[in-house]
């Protein structure tokens, strides 16, 4: 798997090199869109010294988390959102007779590396964060541990908007609505939400799991919904429980594939 | 090599349910070369993407290569050879020699049989003129060739092709059926083609299985389909006399079924 990933991967980046403006451009792009995250972070904290009982550094370092989750698992999984296009034009029927999985077939095709743009951007602002913070060694580890379960997460979220393709070719919208959007709503402190709305994305939809559990854990803050500190601990066993959905659902729809009338 | 017992696929249309292919038997041997005909809409592409994988049967089974092709389809594919005729299985915008060299990693060819192979084929479909070419620039012939020399890197027991004379000059075409005659001939490969043109059929293939309204109407050699409606001079009158008559019953088999002595019996 990992290695056929690689494989078309690479590929794909070298084909991509054969045009270095165009590289470079869309690399500048999306640091630029990265930067008005940034900024508008910047704008709230010149106005207010906190943001929703944040301080910046605090904030910082969620949004860090999250956005770095985020960008990683775009790079890897983000293309699962054109299925719908090789449903369309036939060229899943294609990947279907190579000897590699789909899924990493179509994730892996087009691999845009001007995305690692954004990773980098985003680990920065964590890296940035956490010095700033005094994060006792013995919480320390959670943080790659919250990292890579929010890629995970993230990823597993790709995959489900994929899945669904199977079923509405106008899916795409959809799936973006809740990749995209989970990646802006876990940019701030989800305390800044409706206390409805956090309940929502901790027993439904684990986007909580991402930065904000795992991330008031490490910064040893309390929950403001009141749920143990050690619920932050659970964000692999979270990311893993949407990941086996995520797998199912996308067994389904190639099981339910049906290919193009032509 | 290929069997189907009883494979059947629907679509669900505009809440109608479309019988694409329905109650389909029939077995191929190792090392035959078999013709699948019938009008357009009868299935042929349908029963092809069942035994390649791409799609689940609805009702019955098939198996290729001893797999069930939905099932095992990662394994199957080494097994396998597949051309569309209709749409590329190379990457659209790499040029010909990565696009090969790639299926070669992702088969896990070795790269000195690999060179052999490649050589060969570069001799026989003249490939070398257009390998750095991407091949979304190759013209349709070229494309072909590159398409059927992709699918045989592998030295896949088993081929199907999906109407892979399609839109080619007469030249190419018979380039092609030559080459595919004799390479698959050398290496025992078991060969199941669609086509609308029946001088594949006559180069290519001792038998053909006429399939329409989803079912097989006819099973046997080239002699004794011809035999089913006598006094037609060519293949092509006995085929349209076939479709024509298929398209006022369309309904029951239109005609004498499996010929009993038929190639058929083995598997
Ligand atoms: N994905 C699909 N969704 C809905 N109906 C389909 C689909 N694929 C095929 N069909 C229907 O199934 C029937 C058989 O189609 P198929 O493509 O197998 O025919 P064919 O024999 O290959 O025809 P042709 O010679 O025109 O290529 C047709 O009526 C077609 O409309
Ligand atoms: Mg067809």
């Amino acid at each position: 798997m990992i290695r056929t990933y690689a494989l078309l991967a690479w590929t794909w980046t070298r084909a991509a090199a054969q045009y270095p403006v165009s590289f470079a451009l869309m690399t500048a792009g999306g640091v630029v869109v990265g930067g008005l995250d940034i900024a508008a972070i910047w704008v709230i904290f010149a106005n207010t010294g906190t943001l929703a009982g944040f301080g910046l550094t605090e904030v910082m370092f969620l949004y860090g988390a999250s956005q770095l989750a985020f960008a990683l698992a775009d790079l890897l999984f983000g293309n699962l959102d054109r299925i719908s296009r090789h449903i369309v034009s036939g060229t899943l029927d294609v990947m279907l007779i190579r000897p590699a999985a789909p899924f990493v077939q179509v994730a892996s095709d087009r691999f845009t590396p001007h995305r690692i743009g954004r990773s980098i951007q985003a680990g920065a602002v964590l890296a940035v964060g956490l010095s700033r913070l005094d994060v006792p060694l013995g919480r320390v580890w959670m943080v790659p541990v919250m990292v890579v379960s929010g890629v995970v997460i993230f990823a597993a979220l790709f995959t489900l908007g994929g899945a669904l393709q199977f079923l509405l070719t106008a899916a795409p919208e959809v799936a973006n609505a809740f990749t995209y959007g989970g990646a802006t709503l876990t940019q701030y402190p989800l305390s800044v939400y409706d206390p409805r709305i956090v309940r929502g994305l901790t027993f439904g939809l684990p986007l909580a799991f991402v930065n904000w559990q795992p991330g008031l854990y490490v910064l040893g803050r309390p929950d403001p919904l009141g749920l143990p500190s050690w619920t932050g601990l659970l964000s692999p066993a979270a990311a893993l429980a949407l990941a086996a959905v995520a797998a199912l659902a996308w067994r389904a729809g190639i099981r339910r594939y049906r290919s193009t009338g032509s | 090599m290929i069997e189907a017992d009883g494979a059947g696929r629907t679509f669900r249309v505009r809440g109608r349910v479309v019988h694409a292919v329905r109650d389909l038997s029939f077995r191929v041997a190792a090392g035959e070369f078999v013709a699948c005909l019938g009008p357009n809409g009868a299935g042929k592409s349908t029963t092809i993407k069942m035994l390649t994988g791409i799609l689940t049967p609805t009702s019955g089974r098939v198996r290729v290569a001893g797999l069930d092709p939905s099932r095992r389809r990662t394994a199957l594919a080494r097994r396998i050879g597949v051309v569309f005729g209709q749409r590329t299985t190379l990457w659209w915008d790499l040029p010909l020699r990565d696009s090969l060299e790639l299926v070669r990693l992702l088969y896990k060819v070795d790269r000195k049989v690999f060179r052999e192979r490649l050589d060969e084929m570069c001799d026989l479909l003249d490939l070398g003129g257009f390998l750095a070419t991407p091949v979304r620039q190759l013209s349709l012939g070229q494309r072909m060739r590159g398409d059927i020399a992709a699918a045989l890197l592998h030295d896949p027991v088993v081929l199907v092709l999906d109407e892979p004379t399609i839109g080619l000059d007469v030249v190419s075409k018979a380039e092609v059926r030559d080459f595919l005659r004799r390479r698959c001939a050398e290496h025992g490969t078991t060969v199941l083609l669609t086509t609308h043109d029946l001088g594949d059929v006559e180069r290519l293939c001792r038998r053909v299985l006429l399939i329409d309204h989803g079912r097989l109407a006819f099973d046997g050699t080239v002699d004794e389909l011809r035999a089913t409606a006598p006094g037609r001079a060519s293949i092509e009158d006995v085929v349209a006399e076939l479709y024509l008559r298929s398209r006022t019953t369309p309904r029951t088999p239109p005609l004498p079924l499996p010929a009993p002595d038929g190639p058929s019996a083995t598997a």
